[in-house]
């Protein structure tokens, strides 16, 4: 059990920075980006062929981040300029990338048992920790600078940006390329955790990344972009270990994962919105009786007034 | 200042809508001039503000500011020389970010945005006291959310956002008509003190005839896409609302039909 506990905790630390990928799409750009799919793959293909071919771990897991950038640069022009809609420009990009992941790998599956990878030296208990709280801080530092600003703001309100001067369509280029090179970077480091990249690694990251941002949202809360960004990679951690539970129970299958993830990705999106839906049509009507209540009483009253 | 030299804009060129949203505009803002427009719906009033600020761009004519040709420039790439309020109050800022954090994008208005932390304590001193100038104790809640503010607050700081980098340009679109009668006159009466103290050229369209007379030194009335009639400062201060609608009437040959005018 505690150990089934602690691999859900790399695991969930691994897949938290593809996560805080989904974040900066999903939540920041208001942008729905498939390119996940593929780009996840990408990072791990390019990781398992440096390193197979001697490179330095660290440099390989560079360059898949790096890859990762130019998948989202290529999915943000498909939008910006191309003015393809964001979740087309992202399954376009999704179904090219499965190719051009092949011709990285040459081969469907590589294996990298008996390489020297990043968490060879060091373990991934001391390694992942580090490296998350370190992009954490990056990440924060970066989305609370001018440029930042003008990221968050595009998602948020692109008119007014615009009226500001900014180029959104730079920003939104700049955000998808940023959020795909963090989902390579966690491509290459699952696969140097798990021993092997293979060219269906990143089928259904999309959802479980989003599922990682909406579970973390839900418990740990969102009042600002630090909390949030905190809240997305506990949120991942919280995803694996409820895989990993569910995997406890005898009568499901591994391959049963993915319909479990999508499944608590529904519930999560329906529940607040219904949830939301019902308050407000309490208050409304609690509202209702109050105001006509007292203007049954009155027969005229200011309502709001001051500032 | 701000100059456009016969300017046109067609909607829906080709199609049974075809229309002529602007016909063959000229005007002149010199520096310092307040600049209110009435008219009718679909007069143009609305188009003529986003071939200024460079939402859309004019099938004919030029538009210059200071003398350089803008009319082909991106909206972004304008925003130098603009300064906008939008009518819609949820327009002019970014509601999930915070008071100061909108202030921090006004102030890099029409700037290169680096890599430098938007907000510095520099900054922060300044903002405060740019928002305690508006007298509706914004200054306390630099770190609230946009989104959490009234439509009348929201307004107020967008109005500051569009001014307080002074740009040489200002252009406000109906930015009172959302707004209910006492919070709409509070932005009416901060628009004249702000665009006074810093001597914006301002361009402001206004459904309310009573404000376009009392405000500005100058009152052009469109109609169908032209300008029909150009009041100046001495003509002005003696004007009635009557007055003017009679003029609109003579001029157009028809009443100025709008279901928003307010007469005063």
């Amino acid at each position: 059990m505690l150990d089934s506990l602690l691999g859900a905790l790399e695991l969930g630390l691994l897949y938290s920075l593809m996560a805080l990928g989904v974040y900066i799409t999903y939540r920041i750009l208001d942008f729905p980006d498939l390119t996940v799919d593929g780009s996840f793959t990408t990072g791990g293909g390019i990781a398992a062929v440096m390193i197979t071919h001697g490179y330095n771990p660290w440099l390989a897991s560079l360059a898949a981040f790096g890859g990762g950038l130019l998948a989202g640069i290529c999915t943000g022009l498909l939008h910006t300029k191309g003015k393809i809609n964001a979740l087309l420009s992202g399954i376009i990009m999704m179904i090219a990338l499965y190719s051009i992941n092949m011709r990285i790998m040459g081969k469907p599956n590589t294996s990298l048992l008996g390489e020297s990878t990043v968490f060879s030296s060091v373990n991934a208990f001391i390694t992942m920790p580090i490296a998350v709280i370190l992009i954490l801080l990056l990440l924060n530092l970066f989305l609370r600078t001018d440029l930042g600003l003008a990221l968050r703001a595009t998602g948020d309100n692109a008119r007014m940006i615009r009226s500001f001067g900014a180029n959104t369509d730079t920003t939104t280029v700049l955000g998808v390329s940023l959020a795909n090179g963090l989902v390579a970077l966690s491509g290459a480091l699952v696969a140097q955790q798990s021993g092997f990249a293979d060219i269906s690694m990143g089928i259904g990251m999309i959802v479980i990344g989003l599922a990682s941002v909406i579970i973390g949202e839900a418990i740990f809360g969102a009042t600002n972009v630090i909390h949030t960004t905190i809240s997305v990679v506990l949120g991942a951690i919280v995803y694996r270990i409820v895989v990993a539970l569910a995997l406890r129970v005898e009568w499901l299958d591994t391959s049963d994962l993915k319909l479990i993830t999508a499944i608590i990705v529904i519930i999560a999106l329906v529940l607040p919105t219904a949830r939301r839906a019902l308050r407000q049509k309490q208050l409304a009507k609690r509202r209702t009786e109050e105001l006509s209540s007292q203007l049954g009483s009155r027969t005229s009253r200011t309502v709001g007034g001051d500032f | 200042m701000l100059e456009l030299s016969r300017v046109s804009k067609l909607f829906n060129p080709g199609t049974p809508d075809e229309k002529i949203a602007l016909h063959d505009i000229s005007l002149k803002l010199n520096p310092g001039d307040f600049v209110t427009v009435i008219g009718s719906n679909g007069a143009g009033k609305s188009t003529l503000m986003n071939i200024i600020s460079g939402v859309m761009k004019p099938d004919a004519g030029e538009v210059r500011i200071e003398g350089a040709v803008i009319s082909q420039l991106p909206e972004f790439r304008r925003s130098r020389w603009i300064g906008r309020v939008f009518q819609d109050p949820m327009a002019g800022t970014a509601p999930h970010m915070t008071i100061e954090e909108n202030l921090a994008m006004a102030y890099t208005r029409g700037k290169q945005r680096g890599l430098g932390l938007s907000i510095k304590s520099g900054r922060r001193a300044m903002f405060k006291e740019e928002l305690s100038k508006l007298g509706i104790g914004l200054e306390g809640r630099l770190r609230a959310k946009v989104g959490l503010l009234s439509g009348g607050e929201r307004q107020a700081l967008s109005l500051l956002m569009a001014t307080f980098t002074k740009p040489q340009i200002l252009l406000l679109d109906e930015h009172t008509a959302a707004l209910d009668p006492a919070r709409a006159e509070l932005i009416t009466r901060l628009t004249d003190r702000i665009v006074r103290e810093l001597n914006l050229t301002t361009l402001m369209v206004t459904h309310n005839m009573e404000q376009a007379i009392r405000l500005g030194n100058r009152l052009i009335m469109m109609d169908k896409g032209r300008i029909i009639l150009d009041i100046n400062e001495q003509r002005k201060k003696t004007l009635t609302v009557e007055e003017l609608l009679a003029e609109f009437e003579q001029i157009s040959g028809h009443k100025l039909s709008d279901d928003r005018v307010v007469l005063g």
